[in-house]
């Protein structure tokens, strides 16, 4: 199996998915002669030519509402937001139709579309180009929203959101695009949307987390073992709508404690529907309160303060240690 | 019944003050002061230095990600038809325009660096800070256009904008309030021919931009966008209009983008050398300094003083820059200006910081940033 990084691994997954069927077509600004501002679609300009992957004028809006019309024609759209911090410009067309198409038209039209947009924190750039807003997407119904934590779950997650029959949001940790390689089978793999993974085994604590600060959350993790011997079960929710909740509940049954990690700011962040579920879910195995390691209720600062914005390693663990003195 | 045309009265006029050799058509010269021509011209060098010292900057890893302005100075012409009190609303290419309006180079340096700082405008500029997300900031010109107009003001909001902007619904809504409300603005589109890695050709099928203007029954006009003489007729035009109530104008300048659309970007993927060496013969300074070599305003003997206060003003500049780096910039100030006050959950989540930071400190495990 070749090892590879995570803007690698969507790419391989576009390619495979549009070798397989021609209904899928790409789209979004300077994802096609240039293939993408990170790359994630380079060479399938050249490999399926301008009619399946287009360079669009500068317009999310228009590239939110054009795909949704390709989907309920019988096309398999994967747009792109350069920035997830531009995508709002095309919030309105997915919150106002490509989630309620279904419902409004009684099942005669769906929308089988993807949003692809990379998200969040940690890679020193402007502003609008760091936030981590995925809750606006996961609060809005009739959509999806996955975020993959590594390169072999962005493959898997990425074949399986073009095949789902709804609207699916794909935030992509560009943290993580090139931060580690994983080996990555060949051969088509999927991942179901709505499905949660354990990402490490342990029966001190429950940690949940996704995307970007999984990888924050696992360093802790591994920090915390070797410091004191606490031995962390990591939850990986890949899923933030549909939500897996049977995972982290029976983990959290099993260790009594639980704290839940997101770059996004703490107030009705994820963080928060985790916190309502387990305390429905195993209210009578939590042994203390259960606890947030998160980003601030403020806009992410620029760089040279981002990295004291993020949930890193430091208050994670800080948030373990205080669960288990409790 | 017959079809009939609708008699529509518009055309688009194309403006050129200055050829390439940077000879003057005299009929159209502005007639501009020895002083404000010396002072265009120097704010231009100045702005193309310190262009050309921040790429070095970002290269040695000192600041971050920009978008370098290199071939777009003429910009400075249209802030130079503007009165102080006329607001400028910009895009994030127009560092050509805060210069000449006074936004300390200190400043943008700070905020390239990352630092929120660096957004913290001089009192009275009427400069809104850069505005990142594309086509997203005219309406604030168009606001405060009313609010000129509502309040009695002669004054007037320019706003910048690049040629992709053009294709956000928001332009068009934009230009379309402008136009209803009669509002003083002036939507100054800077063609650069490239949206990134799209081409003006593949942005719209328009013949011009300015033409955008016509839906709106507002008069749009392109100018030569590397003729600071060009630019700076138009601009003054158009403020003209505004002022005496006549609404809003659309200004298209027809330039290049020479770099990079920021420092992350590589146009050797998507655009050929040739064609930059084609426009490079085109450049707004050389053009100019032709135009004032050949009118006896400018020669090597006064050149030579401006060359060295512009690098003595750069070299001034970041030294206060890594002043303000190096003196205490307080992480807490993150939170500083989220609202007007601080909420009880944001003082917690200060404090939280507070001693996360302490902590590390105490620990030694904590950098000194840059």
């Amino acid at each position: 199996m070749p090892k590879i990084n995570m803007v690698q691994a969507i790419n391989m997954a576009l390619l495979q998915e549009m070798e397989k069927d021609d209904r899928v077509i790409l789209l979004g600004e300077d994802i096609g002669v240039n293939g993408g501002v990170f790359r994630v679609t380079d060479g399938l300009y050249d490999k399926f030519g301008p009619q399946r992957v287009l360079d669009t004028p500068l317009a999310e809006s228009a590239i939110a509402g054009f795909s949704i019309g390709m989907a309920i024609f019988g096309l398999r759209p994967v747009c792109e937001m350069q920035f997830s911090g531009f995508s709002y410009f095309a919030f309105h067309q997915m919150e106002a139709h490509a989630s309620r198409m279904r419902g409004r038209s009684q099942g005669r039209y769906s929308v089988p579309m993807v949003l692809r947009a990379p998200y969040g924190g940690g890679v020193r750039a402007l502003e609008h180009h760091s936030e981590s807003r995925e809750i606006y997407w996961a609060h809005t119904p009739g959509l999806k929203m996955v975020i993959p934590s590594s390169p072999r779950t962005a493959r898997a997650l990425m074949i399986s959101a073009i095949r789902d029959p709804d609207p699916v949001i794909f935030y992509e940790p560009k943290a993580l695009y090139r931060a580690f390689r994983e080996e990555v089978p060949e051969e088509e793999e999927t991942f179901p949307i709505g499905s949660s993974r354990i990402a490490l085994e342990g029966d001190d604590i429950t940690l949940i987390s996704y995307g970007a600060s999984l990888r924050w959350t696992l360093e802790a993790a591994s920090e915390l073992q070797a410091e004191d011997g606490i031995k962390c079960e990591v939850i990986d929710l890949l899923s933030l709508s549909p939500l897996d909740d049977e995972l982290f509940i029976e983990s959290v049954k099993k260790t009594g404690r639980a704290v839940v990690v997101h770059e996004a700011g703490c107030s009705y962040g994820a963080g928060a529907e985790v916190v309502a579920r387990i305390v429905q879910g195993a209210f009578l195995y939590l042994e203390a309160p259960v606890r947030r390691a998160t980003g601030f209720d403020i806009v992410i600062p620029l760089y040279q303060r981002e990295q004291d914005y993020l949930p890193g390693v430091r208050r994670i663990k800080g948030a373990v240690r205080e669960t288990l003195a409790f | 019944m017959p079809i009939k045309e609708i008699d529509l009265p518009y055309r688009v006029q194309y403006l050129s003050v200055l050829d390439r050799e940077g000879e003057i058509d005299k009929s159209l010269d502005p007639q501009l002061s020895e002083e404000l021509l010396v002072k265009l011209y120097r704010t231009m060098l100045l702005a193309r230095r310190f262009d050309e010292r921040m790429l070095i900057l970002q290269r040695q890893g000192k600041i971050g990600t920009f978008a370098p302005l290199k071939g777009q100075e003429a910009q400075i012409g249209a802030a130079a038809a503007l009165s102080p009190e006329d607001w400028i609303v910009p895009s994030f290419r127009e560092t050509g325009v805060e210069i000449w309006r006074g936004r300390p180079m200190e400043r943008i340096l700070l905020a390239y660096s990352g630092y929120n700082e660096g957004g913290l405008m001089p009192d009275g500029l009427n400069l809104l800070p850069v505005s990142v997300p594309v086509g997203s900031h005219m309406f604030h010109a168009v606001g405060i256009g009313y609010g000129l107009k509502y309040s009695g003001q002669k004054a007037l909001a320019a706003t910048f904008f690049g040629d992709g902007a053009t294709s956000e619904g928001d332009f068009h809504e934009a230009m379309n309030f402008a136009s209803v409300y009669r509002t003083p603005v002036i939507f100054i589109c800077q063609n650069n021919q490239w949206a990134i890695s799209v081409p003006r050709s593949k942005q719209t099928h328009s013949k011009t931009l300015a033409q955008k203007a016509l839906a709106y029954d507002m008069p749009g006009l392109q100018v030569d966008g590397n003729d600071v003489l060009a630019v700076y007729s138009a601009a003054r035009d158009a403020a003209e209009r505004a002022r005496k109530g006549d609404g809003p104008t659309l200004i298209e300048m027809l330039t290049y983008r020479m770099s990079m659309h920021t420092t992350a970007d590589d146009p050797k993927k998507y655009r050929s050398e040739e064609e930059v060496k084609e426009w490079e013969k085109r450049d707004p300074i050389t053009r100019f300094e032709k135009y004032l070599v050949g009118k006896q305003i400018l020669d090597d003997r006064k050149m030579q003083p401006i060359v060295e206060e512009i690098k003595a003003e750069i070299g001034s500049a970041e030294g206060r820059w890594l002043e303000i780096v190096e003196g205490e910039i307080d992480p807490l100030s993150m939170f500083d200006n989220a609202y007007a006050e601080l909420t009880p959950t944001l003082l917690a989540q200060r404090e939280m910081l507070r001693r996360e930071i302490s902590g590390e400190r105490e620990a030694g495990s904590r950098e000194k940033k840059p």
